[in-house]
This record gives structure tokens, sequence and C-alpha cells, in this order.
């Protein structure tokens, strides 16, 4: 955008802004709010639910504010009856066409088409009903997205958001006319095409068209059950995303209430999905340090540069994209998986819990996490590792259910064992974080020193660029580890799925020279998670991250190796990283997918 | 008003070959390109495609632009119902079509012409790249930097519009883009481009070959030269008639009529409707009604109900369905004259329906949503008893 300023007047009050800026904007700027549907500010403009519409004086046509630049000496108003009237007209439209049945929905009260009817109060809405009956049975064959087109309103946001921000394209639109729809290949089911399950898309729908499945009830059911005993996990992500749903601003640290909450709820065990993400460095450290040992000393043809593992939206999107990679995937578990594994397992053990009994619950900032949870390959315990995904989301929602004052909750503290996490594992939950955990750790092992950076924070690696690349040097390594001596570590980071295709097309094609690459399904990483709070936007993805990065200085424990619950876990029950033990519940395998 | 009588001509069709027009071709660009953008200006034609756009202004606009890279597009996708004027033209004088892409292409600095074919009409293909073939070659063997090819049409009314029509040639889903900015800024390939029609491309040659002034001989003051009219309906004369632009539609009814002509759809499904009262006080041109050539004609026995129905219809279908007032006010609009029809509504509730299109009109996104609002409100505003009974 250029420095040029423009000088216009919005309902007759002067303002200068940069050329290029919308009427929209500027109008923001003097405080006007403008309702808009189609437009999201990590989207491309759109232009076409055209509810924005002001009036710029002298032209035959209305403007939609979202998608026209200001000019020189341009009077617009926001507000004049040409602007009411269509506004109106727009918002009776959409309503016409729409399955208006808000007491039943589940975005009743976070509904942004919902909001403007009420703003707008058109409940004598005089057009004629359009919704087809066929519209009214959604889509419920993915286990954790439901699509129900009767509530859609033709925004496309979520099409911009899979092609642009994921570069997916599992939903497009298609038809034309009054039989325009968003729709997947084929008109095929989400479960069948190839969606990743990441939720970006529901994270941006405005209305219950796209939202996650939802397991409330059975979670409720599980906890009233007097036989079950119920625990639960939490992920890192969550603790800094899931006061926005409970009267806080973005970037607030609600870990210890959060904790307290699920107590009130009625969990039996409230643990902390922060322990599997420190194994999780024990493990993927150990097997980039075997990689690399094998490739540098022994000569032998290994998947490299290894790739990180944890996202599940970021595996199956590797399935069906880049299904000649897949070794190059870590084999690690996601936290939640290894600790689902665990769970039924250790920790059933240790407590005297026949696993039978057991119903594994996490809250993850993720949708893709409930397919996951289903996937065949997760039952190693006997049993299915986890048994229900709840999002952030619909953790605010039982916490509301449930008549806790949030806001009023004492600190509280996680069970033991598997209740201890390091900062290393807080930050999993921002894009780089993994990454800044792994150096932390590995680097430690192969010199006996600490990661050259003041403070432990590894800066390069973080910040919310599409893709991050850094160069460790490592040298005066001990002696087990004289092979990398004087060896760089290159590494790559990217977030948001799109991103993730510019490295793999790199790497695919020989023309990325990395060791280590740390992908996020989700922009932000999983602090932009797909199960997160609505609305999302780069400053809110930010502020998320300054408090995931406060929580880790917050902490004492700052490096995975020195969680006392992992080193209880390897002499106790695992052995060793990469071990027998590890190996059965730890690690997993992946498949090709089709690509449609 | 001038009171010049206008009447029926024959230039445009005037037989043409590849030889002919690359004499004009080459004749033409001696000159530079602003003596030749100025004889455009002032001969005042206007586009044919429907919007009637100055069409020197809009060649002015795009060779002001700086880029290396410009296009131009000749829009042959001819979509309203009850047009087919393009198609005779591209029949039987494609050599025009090429001779004014060329000239344009020279004017604003564009290497690189495509004419944007109608799916329906690929029949003309074998026929016009055989054209085309010897055409490029002639203008490459007279050091003519330029090149014209064809792209097919994906078939659906809306990529008729121009921004849709280059997303659909970039292979994206034909759907109208945000306006600014315009083609002449940023049009296929975001490049700076001008989109003419058909006709208007043919006009350019015969300006060129005849100089403006012959050409402003005929027509009116705000509508010069002539027009090629699609003529359909209640008439003895169904066809291609070729008339001087600005003529009263009372004399075009005496030529066409069948004696009984209720009313006329001027400029196809989203023009207006004349009825029998107006005839005498409407222009047909810019300063009148304007239109892209379609002439329908209606006579007594038809019911203007069903003529409005079956327009709706159209654009219900047509739509591309991107935006709300469109792709949702059509089926309002629909359904709204059914339930009145029904007596499910009551007539008043064709006022509520009116205020729709008039929002449609102003607030839609591209033209075909913006223009339900004139056969809708001309039909519903001449013909009322007909739609309520
Ligand atoms: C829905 C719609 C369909 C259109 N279809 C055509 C068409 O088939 N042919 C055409 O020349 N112009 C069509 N137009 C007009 C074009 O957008 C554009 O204005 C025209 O090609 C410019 O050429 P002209 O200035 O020579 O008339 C259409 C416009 C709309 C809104
Ligand atoms: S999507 Fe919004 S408006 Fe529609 S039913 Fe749900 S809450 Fe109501
Ligand atoms: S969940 Fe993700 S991949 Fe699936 S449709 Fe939505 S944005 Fe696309
Ligand atoms: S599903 Fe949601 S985001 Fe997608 S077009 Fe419909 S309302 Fe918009
Ligand atoms: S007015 Fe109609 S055709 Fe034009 S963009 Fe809107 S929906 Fe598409
Ligand atoms: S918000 Fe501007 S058109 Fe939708």
């Amino acid at each position: 955008m250029s420095e040029y300023l423009v000088n216009l007047k919005i309902n007759n009050i002067p303002v200068s802004v940069k050329e290029g800026t919308s009427i929209l904007d500027a109008a923001k700027k003097l405080n006007f709010n403008i309702p808009t549907l189609c437009n999201h500010p990590d989207l491309s403009v759109a232009g076409n639910c055209r509810v924005c519409v002001v009036e710029v004086k002298g032209a035959r046509l209305l403007s939609a504010s979202c998608a026209t630049p200001v000019s020189e000496g341009m009077e617009v108003f926001t507000n004049s009856e040409k602007v009411r009237t269509s506004r109106k007209h727009v918002i009776e439209l959409l309503l016409s066409e729409h399955n208006a049945d808000c007491t039943k929905c589940f975005k009743n009260g976070h509904c942004e088409l919902q909001s403007l009817a009420s703003e707008y109060r058109v409940g004598d809405h005089v057009f004629i009903d359009l919704v087809h009956a066929k519209d009214k049975i959604a889509d419920i064959s993915s286990p954790s997205i439901s699509k129900d087109d009767s509530k859609c309103i033709r925004c496309q946001r979520c099409v911009r958001t899979c092609e642009e921000l994921q570069a997916v394209s599992a939903l497009a639109v298609i038809k034309k006319g009054d039989h325009q729809r968003i729709s997947t290949f084929m008109s095929k089911p989400l479960n069948e095409v190839v969606c990743t399950n990441c939720g970006q898309c529901i994270n941006r729908c405005p209305t219950g068209a796209l939202t996650e499945r939802s397991y409330i009830e059975q979670v409720w059911n599980a906890i009233n059950d007097p036989s079950k005993h119920v625990v639960v996990q939490t992920a890192p992500a969550v603790r800094i995303g899931l006061g926005e749903d409970l009267g806080y601003d973005p970037g607030e640290r609600v870990t210890y209430k959060m904790v307290a909450a699920l107590r009130h709820i009625g969990f039996d065990s409230v643990l902390d999905t922060d322990f599997t993400a420190d194994l999780t460095i024990m493990e993927e450290g150990t097997e980039l340090l075997t990689r690399l040992k094998r490739a540098l000393v022994d000569g032998e043809k290994v998947a490299l540069p290894m790739m990180t593992s944890c996202s599940p939206g970021w595996i199956k999107f590797q399935e069906h994209i880049f299904p000649e990679l897949l070794p190059n995937l870590s084999t690690c578990k996601s936290p939640q998986q290894m600790f689902g594994a665990l769970a039924k397992t250790y920790y059933a053990k240790k407590k005297g819990i026949d696993p039978k009994n057991m119903v594994s619950v996490s809250i993850m900032p993720c949708t893709a996490k409930k397919f996951e949870c289903n996937r065949p390959e997760m039952r190693d315990s006997g049993y299915q590792d986890v048994d229900y995904v709840l999002t952030t989301r619909e953790l605010a929602m039982m916490v509301k259910q449930a008549g806790i004052d949030f806001m009023k909750l004492e600190d509280e503290h996680y069970d033991s064992i598997m209740g201890e996490g390091t900062g290393a594992a807080v930050i999993f939950g921002a894009t780089g974080g993994v990454m800044e955990a792994a150096l932390r750790t590995a680097y430690e092992i192969v010199t006996g020193r600490e990661v050259p950076f003041t403070n432990l924070n590894i800066m390069p690696v973080r910040g919310m660029e599409g893709v991050k690349e850094a160069k460790v040097m490592i040298k005066d390594v001990l002696p087990a580890w004289s092979f990398l001596e004087g060896a760089e570590l290159s590494v790559a980071i990217a977030h948001g799925l799109a991103n993730a295709k510019k490295v793999m097309t790199a790497v695919r094609d020989g023309k990325a020279n990395y060791h280590f690459i740390e992908i996020m399904g989700c922009p932000g990483g999983c602090l932009g998670g797909g199960g997160q709070p609505i609305p999302t936007s780069p400053e809110i993805r930010g502020k998320r991250a300054e408090a995931i990065y406060s929580e880790d200085e917050h902490l004492a424990l700052r490096k995975s190796h020195q969680n006392p619950e992992v080193a209880q876990i390897y002499k106790d029950f695992l052995g060793e990283p990469l071990g027998h033990k590890s190996h059965d519940l730890l690690h997993t395998h992946y498949k090709a997918r089709i690509r449609y | 008003m001038e009171t010049k009588i206008l009447k029926k001509v024959d230039l445009i069709f005037q037989e043409s070959n590849v030889n002919e027009v690359i004499d004009i071709v080459t004749k033409t660009v001696t000159r530079s390109s602003d003596d030749i953008i100025l004889d455009i200006i002032d001969s005042g034609l206007k586009g044919r495609g429907g919007a009637g756009f100055p069409t020197g202004l809009k060649w002015k606009f795009t060779k002001n632009e700086d880029s290396a890279v410009k296009y131009v597009i000749c829009n042959a996708d001819e979509g309203e119902p009850g047009t087919f004027k393009d198609r005779e033209i591209l029949d039987t004088v494609a050599p025009k079509v090429f001779g004014g892409m060329t000239i344009c292409g020279y004017s604003i600095g564009a290497k690189e012409g495509y004419i944007y074919l109608r799916g329906e009409y690929n029949f003309l293909l074998p026929k016009l790249n055989k054209q085309l073939e010897e055409y490029n070659k002639l203008l490459k063997d007279n050091k003519i930097d330029f090149t014209i090819a064809i792209k097919s049409g994906s078939g659906a009314y809306i990529c008729g519009e121009e921004s849709a029509l280059f997303e659909s040639m970039e292979g994206k889903r034909g759907e109208p883009r945000n306006k600014p900015p315009y083609p002449t800024v940023a049009g296929y390939n975001s490049k700076p481009t001008v989109i003419n029609n058909v006709e208007t491309l043919v006009q350019i040659t015969m300006i060129c070959k005849m100089g403006p002034d012959k050409f402003k001989e005929l027509g009116t003051k705000d509508s010069r030269g002539s027009k090629v009219f699609s003529v359909s309906g209640d008439t003895p004369q169904a066809g291609i008639h070729e008339l001087e632009l600005g003529m009263p539609l009372a004399d075009f009814v005496e030529d066409f009529g069948d004696g009984d002509t209720k009313a006329v759809q001027v400029g196809g499904a989203s023009g207006h409707c004349v009825p029998r009262k107006q005839f005498k006080d409407t222009i047909i041109g810019f300063e009148g009604i304007p239109t892209g050539g379609s002439m329908m004609i209606f006579n007594s026995s038809r019911s203007m109900y069903n003529v409005l129905h079956d327009y709706l219809e159209f654009f219900t279908e047509e739509s591309c369905g991107q935006c709300t007032p469109c792709r949702v006010g059509c089926q309002q609009l629909l359904k709204g004259i059914e339930s009145v029809k029904k007596g499910e509504r009551k007539p008043a509730y064709l006022d509520e329906l009116k205020k729709l299109a008039n929002t449609m009109k102003i607030s839609a996104k591209c033209g075909l949503g913006q223009s339900v609002a004139n056969p809708f409100n001309s039909i519903v505003d001449n013909f009322k008893e007909e739609i309520i009974y």
C-alpha cells in the first residue's frame, strides 16, 4: 500500500487514509461500524454478500465498502435511506433462504447472521421461504465437522479459507443461480474427500453451516456414570484461548482456573497434555538424532528431512497430497494420542483403575483430533486410546452449562502423575514451539550445554511469518555425538497448510536442504486451531502467542528433559526413548489417501 | 430532436475478405495511435455489447496504463436471449472483427488478442480458425506485431460479463469481480485490457476505412452510426436487420410489427418493456433505451405474465449465485409473482417486490443483477392486471 494520503468525507466527517484503504477500514477509523459478512481479515476480498454497501455521492450504484478503495474527494454515507433499505433487504433475503431455527442451532448466540438479524429487527420479514428440505440434512460423515447447507449464506469464506490458507480446496462453489452451493468433489461426503478436518473453515464460517461435531452430551453421560473413571487432558493452546469464550480479552492465561473448572464439572482426573508434549520431545528428538546418525555415520539411506507429526490436520494433508514423503514423517503419535495410550496403560496401572472403566477425554484447540482419535491405529492400549475430543469452544459451553462463574474461580493445580509439563511443552501451542522445544533439549543432549540463546528464547523460530528457516551450528559436542561435530543443523517451520505445501513442494523437488521441519496445520499453530474461540484474526493470534510465551517464561522448568514425571515414566514404565514399549504405545504409521 | 429519417442500412455485412481488411489495417497503423484514438472518440462510437461505453475513451484509458503486457479481447459470448447478431457477423464478416482487434492492439500497445467465443458457437471454429491462420500470417508478413487466438466459452450467460469472462479465460469459475479496478486497469491476467463486443470491433474497421465523419452521418447526436438488431417474437420479419440508431420505436413497430403489437422488449431479457402507449416517445438508442440488439415484439395474444415469468426464470438460473441481492432476489421476484398470481399474496405485494428490484438495481455486484429491475418494473408497471389476474 502506498504512503500517499487520500482525503474523503464519511458521514460529513473528513478523514485522511492511505491510498488503497477500503471504505470499510476508513469508516472504522472514524468509529463508524459497517456490518459485514463475507469479509474476513485473513482472506482475500470477495464483495459478495453486499451487506456492507454504502452510498457514495454522485454514484448510481451503492458500493460494497469492503471491496471499494477510497478516492480523493469521495463523500460516503454509511447509513442513508438507500443504504438502510438495501442492507435490510440483504439480511431479509439471506434469512429467506436460511433455515433459521436459532434455538436449536449450535451457533446460537455466536452467529454473525443472527446478530445482524437481531440488530435490524427483521422479525416481520416479508419474503417467501426458500429453504430446500434436502439441504436440511446435514453432512455428518466426518467425525470432526458438520456441514449444514440449510444454514449457509454462500459468503464463500470457507472456500477461500480452504484454498488460500490451507491449499486443500476440499470445498468449492458449484452450480449457479438458485442451485449454487458450497460443495465437495462430486458432492461426496466430507469424510470421502481431501478435507484434513483442520476446522479452519469452521473458524471463519459466520453461521452454523460449518461447526464441529459436538460430543458434549457423551462426555456429560460419562461423567454422570458412576462406574466410569473419566480422565481429561488439556492441550497447551487451550489455556490461552479458553478465556475468550468466558469473558476475557484475547491473550489471557487461564490455566489454573481451567483446572478448577474441570474439577467442578466432575472429571475424575485432571491431567495435562503438556506431559506428553515433553515426552514427544524425548521421543522425536531421539528419532531425529538416530536418523542423522544412520545417515551420517552408517551411510544408510534415511528419509530426511524429518517432519514433525503432532498436527493431525497436517498428517492427513500429507497422506493425501504428498504420500511419497510419508517416510519423512516422524513416527511419533501426537501428544494427545501418546497421552491416550498411556492413560489406559501406565496411568490406569499406577492408579489401580480398570482401563475398561476409564473414559479418556481430551480438550483440544483442534477439530482434526476428533478424527485422529477415531483412527484404527489409535487403539494401542487395547481400547480406543482417546474416547472423546472436545474443542476449546465446547469446554467453554460445558463450563457455562455447569453454572460455573469462571472468572471467580480460585486457581487449582493438575493431578499427578501425567499432570506435569514444562515451558517447552506449553510453547507447542505456537508455530515454532515444537522446534524451539526440540532444540532446547537436543542441543543440550548433544553438547551438554544450554542452547546459545538469551534466556532460552530461540527468537529465529518464533513469529507469524508463513515459512521460517534457521540454522544452528553444533560445536564442542559430547564424545557420544562426535559425528555431529561442526555440523550445521538446518531447520524450517511452516504453519497453515498453504505454507506447508510450499515447503513440501521444495522438499519433494529436492530444492530444500533441511534436516528437520516443523509443520502445524493451522495458521499460527495450535493457538489458531480449528477448535479455538471464534473470531480469529492475525491480531488475536498475535495476542495468544504472547500469552503462550509468557506462560513459558513463568514456569520454573522450561526444558522437556527436565520434566520429573517424564524421567519417572522412562524409569518405571517405558525404559528408554524409542524403546520397545515406546514403539508399541507412542509411535504409529501412516497411509496414502486419494487426492480429491 | 433531429428530424432526418432514420432507415435501414447495409454496412456491417458488406462483404469483406482478409486481404481487404489487412489493407485497411496496414494503412491505419501508419498513423499515430493517438490520432487513431482521437478519430474513434470523434466518431462518437459507443459499445455495442449493451452498456454503451464510449469506445474511444476505453481505448484511451487503456493506452495510458503503463504496462508491458496488455490485451484486446473480443466478447463473442452472446448469451442474451433473442440475440444472434454476433454469430451472424462472425459467420459472414469475421475479418472485419480481426481488423478492429488489430487496430485496437496497435492503438493501446497490446500484442495479443483473444476472441471469447460462446460455447454454442463452436461450429464456427473450423472456418474461423482457417481465416485466422491466414490473417495472422498476413499480419506477420506486414510486420504487425499482433496475433489473435480463440478461446471457447464455458456456456454460462454470466461469462459474457467482462470480468466473469476474464475469470473464465483464466480457468476459474465465471464469477464477476469487484469494480474498481476496471478492465482498462486490470482485466485479463490482471493486465490492462480492452474488451469490446464483436459488432463494436466491426465498426472500428469501418470507421478506419471511411473516416469518422462518414460514420457520424448515420444515427443521431447521442447515438452515432448503425446497429444490428435481432428482431424476434410476433413479427413477419424475424431475423437480423441493420438500422440507424436513434429511431423512434413507433417507426420500428410500423416496419416490423404485425399490426397488433402491444409491447416491445428493447434490449432482451435485461432490457425494458415498452407498452404501445409509449412507442411514440421512445427512442432506440443511448438517449432513449440502449440495446445490445435484441428487439422482441409481442402482440395482444401474449400474456405479459408469462413473458416476465420466463425472464425471471432465466435470471434465477443464470445468476452466477455469488451475491445476495441477485441470487436470492431473483428467486423472490419469481416466486413473488407466482404467489400473487395464485392469490396467495395480495396484489400490494408487487410493491414490495418493486422495492426489492430497486435494491437489486443498486446493490447487486454486476450488471446481471442490476438489470433485473428493468424488465420487472416496466412489465409490472405497464401490465399490472395481467400479472395479478
Ligand atoms: C450479464 C451480462 C452479460 C453480458 N454478455 C455480453 C455478451 O454476451 N456480449 C457482449 O459483447 N457484452 C456482454 N456484456 C457486456 C460486457 O460486460 C461488456 O460491457 C462489453 O463486452 C463491452 O464491449 P462494448 O463496449 O464493445 O459494448 C454482458 C454484461 C452482463 C452484465
Ligand atoms: S446459523 Fe445463525 S441464524 Fe442460522 S439458525 Fe444458526 S444461529 Fe440462527
Ligand atoms: S476442515 Fe480444513 S481442509 Fe476441511 S474443508 Fe475445512 S478448511 Fe478445508
Ligand atoms: S459454509 Fe459458512 S463460510 Fe461457507 S459459504 Fe456457507 S456460510 Fe459462508
Ligand atoms: S449480480 Fe448476479 S450474476 Fe452478478 S455477481 Fe451478483 S449473483 Fe453473480
Ligand atoms: S462484507 Fe462487503 S460485500 Fe460482504
